[in-house]
């Protein structure tokens, strides 16, 4: 595991998939958070999946973005799912009984599929 | 450093670093290897550095929230059949009656931290600091 989290955008089609890697704590998750905001805001893409494959830790704060961007998403009639959600992360989410508001997928294929 | 009472078990570790995001990693990273060598029991050491991680966060955010961010001090002990963490600031005291978990039902970003340290920590209380601290939170995790 890096340090460091490390985001990468990628677009297929008219989703855009967010790369996520590393620990992502309150150091990170303010740029986490921007980042999510701007794939949903402004853009002409119709949906955001989050990829948290490579995701070690995670904290309140990176949830916290999540929510944002899941209010985001909604406000603006887009679509937001996660994929790939490793042990350690689902177990944060579940303590925040969050995984029963995101849609969860285990690859991003699915969620693109399910997203229609 | 400064009396904090009665020592509540064996120290398994001690580190004080200054009240920044940038530290938690390290704080996490002491935790967790502190703890891989005793209660070595991955679902606790998981709650322990998430609840500690947490409670650092709400100095680094709240306690220090205005000011020049100065230390905190993080100890954590092992006694019979639980895992004490004791964490240390120099801030102003904190208004305990403001502090309170959020209810989960309400959808917003922020709050969690509160509720995320009291779900997985068995005892969570503020004591008193020692002379030339602001807080002291200890809290405690059983080792079933």
């Amino acid at each position: 595991m890096t340090d460091t989290a490390l985001l990468d955008l990628e677009t297929r089609g008219d989703i855009t998939i967010v790369t996520l890697r590393g620990d992502v704590d309150l150091d990170v998750s303010p740029q986490v958070r921007r980042a999510l905001k701007g794939c949903l805001d402004g853009t002409p893409e119709r949906a955001v999946v989050v990829y948290m494959g490579e995701v070690g830790y995670v904290d309140s704060s990176f949830i916290a973005s999540l929510i944002d961007a899941y209010q985001t998403a909604k406000r603006l009639g887009k679509g937001f799912a996660l994929a790939g959600v490793g042990t350690s992360a689902m177990r944060v989410l579940r303590l925040g009984r969050l995984d029963r508001v995101f849609p969860i997928h285990d690859t991003v294929d699915d969620a693109i599929g399910a997203l229609g | 450093m400064a009396d904090q009472g009665p020592v509540p078990g064996v120290l398994l570790a001690e580190v004080r670093v200054p009240a920044r995001s940038d530290q938690l990693r390290v704080v996490r990273r002491i935790v967790r290897d502190a703890l891989q060598g005793s209660a070595g029991i991955e679902e606790i050491i998981a709650d322990v550095v998430l609840a500690v991680d947490e409670a650092c966060q709400n100095v680094v955010r709240h306690a220090y929230s205005g000011l020049p961010p100065g230390d905190m001090v993080v100890q954590l002990f092992q006694a019979d059949r639980k895992v004490v963490v004791r964490l240390m600031d120099f801030a102003p005291p904190v208004d305990v009656s403001r502090i309170c978990p959020r209810d989960l039902g309400d959808l917003r970003p922020g709050g969690l931290g509160t509720y995320f340290i009291r779900a997985v920590m068995d005892t969570v209380e503020f004591r008193p600091p020692p002379p030339g601290a602001g807080n002291l939170l200890e809290m405690t995790k059983r080792i079933r």
